[in-house]
């Protein structure tokens, strides 16, 4: 007994390690850096001062929730219509939702850039018909086109999974029961895919809200998120209290979020389907 | 229940799943209020039949006429037909009470009805006050019978059962037998009950329907089932049995293990061969020298309520279930009576079943791992 204790403290110390080094540390850190001044004193300032980015607060929700939104439009009956294929089908249609996640983040988001500018791929093709240039870079709908490209998988994948493993037996016994088709999946498949529903809202809304590069590279820094922002205090302002102060915001926010998105979901049901 | 008007009518039903014949030229009428049980082993095609009643699947061809009505095609939920599934498919996200009154509200019914309802089939299952109760939180027994509650709620015409306490263990499968066929008899309503379970079909049923390979062997009561089955397979299937190779020589004489036995089946040509099958119950032991037929006894099984002996008699092993014991070794003649000797035209399972060889020695040292490890040796 005693010896597998040892080895489970052993087989456990990486990840402590790990947790502690990369999680905890930083976030101490953020939460020191939040409530000092520069010259390291005890301060309420940069909280103060959070109030100044409430609009842009409310803008990246807003932001984040339309890319969400537009996600599970698409992911739903995508998700749903997999899980109802061959077998061999189902293998490669996950395989090609994964595929771009194998590439980096940022060369997927540049190459938006290559499509959508104002020489791009696009406009050229118009520009044979004698149409004028489009100008798509740089626009709202280019942010939220980034967003929803590159965290579309991280909603598919999540309600796909529970779609997959739903009972087949509930839904012949809804219909047994009196249940068209529609109704089927009001009553049946939309309550038994909720967790899956869950996961993906999560895992899309999250870095959707506190992105700055896709609003950088597509929206051309017209677009201010919160994640510019504090990218913005970090590396131009230099100013580490006030970006620490508003990323401690931003979790919060981001936790709260995650808080009412749970209560959709029973904590011992299978709520936590990829994350 | 024969005298009740016809409810289901299946008329010449095949099925196929690619190349696999399913069900091959299935008919079978069923009357209203009867307990119908299909029974067989697993792949014989009585899921596959109720499956076809409930309208999850259709028939390749063949119709299904449910009161004079054909209801090919018509989808599961246009059909006054219920399904208590074998694994229950209760809804996780209902509680007991929205479990129940889920087909109600379907049928749109108000609201204090669906609650007099609901309380009503609570009371039937005896799980009054359970209302409230997440799913979850049920032992398995009570998840059954949400699910039989649910499904009687709707007032179906036709219940199907597959399989439904196969889940369950022992003692509280006993007890729901009971229950379902109390429960059956009270409401007075069809019920259809897929079980491979050969007591559960003779204690429940008003009639079985024992299947294999897709065809159906044989319909009965449950006592025509076992006193006068109709072919080998059907003889083996339910309950333990001897089953010869025999001559009929004329009417109410047949000829096997070179005797002649006087019997009480009649109608078949002379000199046709057929099988004889005699029940381990309905064999009398008696002392060698007064026997119609002479053997030793090769093995010995306590079972409780019996034993179980298996005697060689020229070579063709026959088990015999007596009160008295006998021992390994012992030499005994056995006799049976005119009304216990049961013949059946030669089918294309004769020769397959009812031939207790598995019981020798041979079998007893395949089975027992020391004895086979001494032998390697």
């Amino acid at each position: 007994m005693k010896n597998s204790s040892v080895i489970q403290k052993l087989i456990n110390a990486p990840y402590i390690l790990w947790s502690v080094l990369f999680v905890i540390a930083p976030l101490i850190m953020v939460i020191y850096y939040a409530f000092t001044d520069r010259t390291g004193a005890f301060t309420l300032d940069n909280v103060k001062s959070i109030g100044d980015y409430l609009s842009t607060f409310i803008l990246s929700v807003g932001y984040g929730a339309v890319a969400t939104l537009i996600c599970l439009i698409i992911a739903y009956p995508f998700a749903y219509f997999l899980a109802h294929t061959g077998a061999s089908f189902q293998r490669m249609s996950v395989m090609l939702v994964m595929l771009p996640m194998w590439m980096s983040f940022l060369i997927r988001t540049y190459s938006w850039m290559t499509i959508l500018g104002d020489s791009g791929v696009i406009n050229s093709f118009l520009g044979r018909f004698g149409i004028e240039p489009l100008s798509m870079l740089n626009t709202p709908g280019a942010v939220i086109l980034g967003m929803v490209y590159n965290f579309l998988p991280y909603m598919i994948l999540p309600i796909y999974t529970v779609m997959a493993k739903m009972d087949g037996s509930l839904i012949e016994a809804a219909q047994d029961l009196g249940c068209g088709k529609l109704h089927c999946v009001k009553k049946v498949i939309l309550p038994l895919s909720v967790p899956g529903i869950v996961s993906g809202i999560t895992m899309v809304f999250v870095p959707s809200v506190s992105t700055f590069y896709i609003t950088q590279k597509l929206g051309g820094g017209q677009i201010n998120l919160i994640g510019d922002v504090i990218e913005g205090q970090f590396q131009t302002a230099n100013n580490y209290n006030l970006g620490a102060a508003l990323s401690l915001l931003l979790m919060v926010m981001i936790l709260i979020c995650l808080g009412v998105l749970g209560y959709f979901t029973d904590s011992e049901d299978e709520g936590g389907v990829l994350i | 229940m024969k005298n009740n008007p016809v409810i289901i009518d299946l008329q010449n039903i095949s099925v196929s799943f690619g190349e696999q014949k399913i069900l091959n030229n299935i008919s079978l009428q069923i009357h209203d209020g009867e307990f119908v049980t299909l029974l067989g082993p697993s792949g014989c095609g009585k899921t596959t039949t109720l499956r076809i009643i409930a309208g999850f699947l259709n028939p390749d061809e063949g119709n299904v006429i449910f009161e004079g009505k054909n209801i090919n095609g018509v989808p599961p939920y246009k059909r006054q037909v219920n399904t208590i599934f074998q694994r229950y498919a209760l809804f996780p996200y209902l509680n007991v009470y929205e479990n129940i009154a889920f087909g109600l509200r379907l049928k749109k019914m108000k609201e204090k009805d669906i609650q007099a309802k609901v309380k009503e089939m609570l009371e039937l299952v005896n799980l009054k006050g359970f209302g409230s109760r997440n799913i979850d939180s049920l032992s398995g027994g009570q998840q059954q019978r949400v699910a039989i509650a649910r499904a009687l709620a709707v007032d179906p015409r036709v219940v199907l059962l597959d399989e439904p306490l196969g889940a369950l263990d022992l003692k509280l499968r006993k007890d729901m037998q009971v229950e379902l066929k109390n429960i059956q008899q009270k409401l007075g309503i069809t019920f259809i009950y897929v079980t491979h379970d050969q007591e559960e079909a003779l204690s429940m049923s008003d009639t079985i329907v024992v299947m294999n390979n897709g065809e159906i062997q044989h319909i009965g009561t449950p006592t025509d089932i076992y006193n006068e089955p109709k072919n080998a397979f059907v003889a083996d299937f339910i309950g333990e049995s001897n089953i010869l190779d025999g001559i009929m020589r004329e009417d109410f004489n047949v000829e096997f293990e070179g005797m002649r036995f006087k019997c009480v089946d009649k109608g078949f040509s002379q000199n046709e061969p057929v099988d004889v099958v005699v029940r381990p119950e309905d064999v009398d032991i008696v002392p060698e020298n007064e026997g119609m037929l002479k053997g030793e006894v090769t093995s010995v099984t306590f079972k409780g309520v019996h034993y179980e002996i298996i005697v060689d008699i020229n070579g063709f092993k026959w088990m015999i279930q007596t009160t008295e014991k006998s021992e390994v070794g012992d030499r005994i003649g056995i006799s049976v009576k005119p009304d216990e000797i049961h013949i059946m035209k030669k089918s294309e399972y004769s020769g397959l079943y009812g031939d207790y060889s598995s019981f020798s020695e041979e079998f007893d040292i395949l089975s027992d791992p020391t004895v086979s490890e001494e032998d390697s040796e």
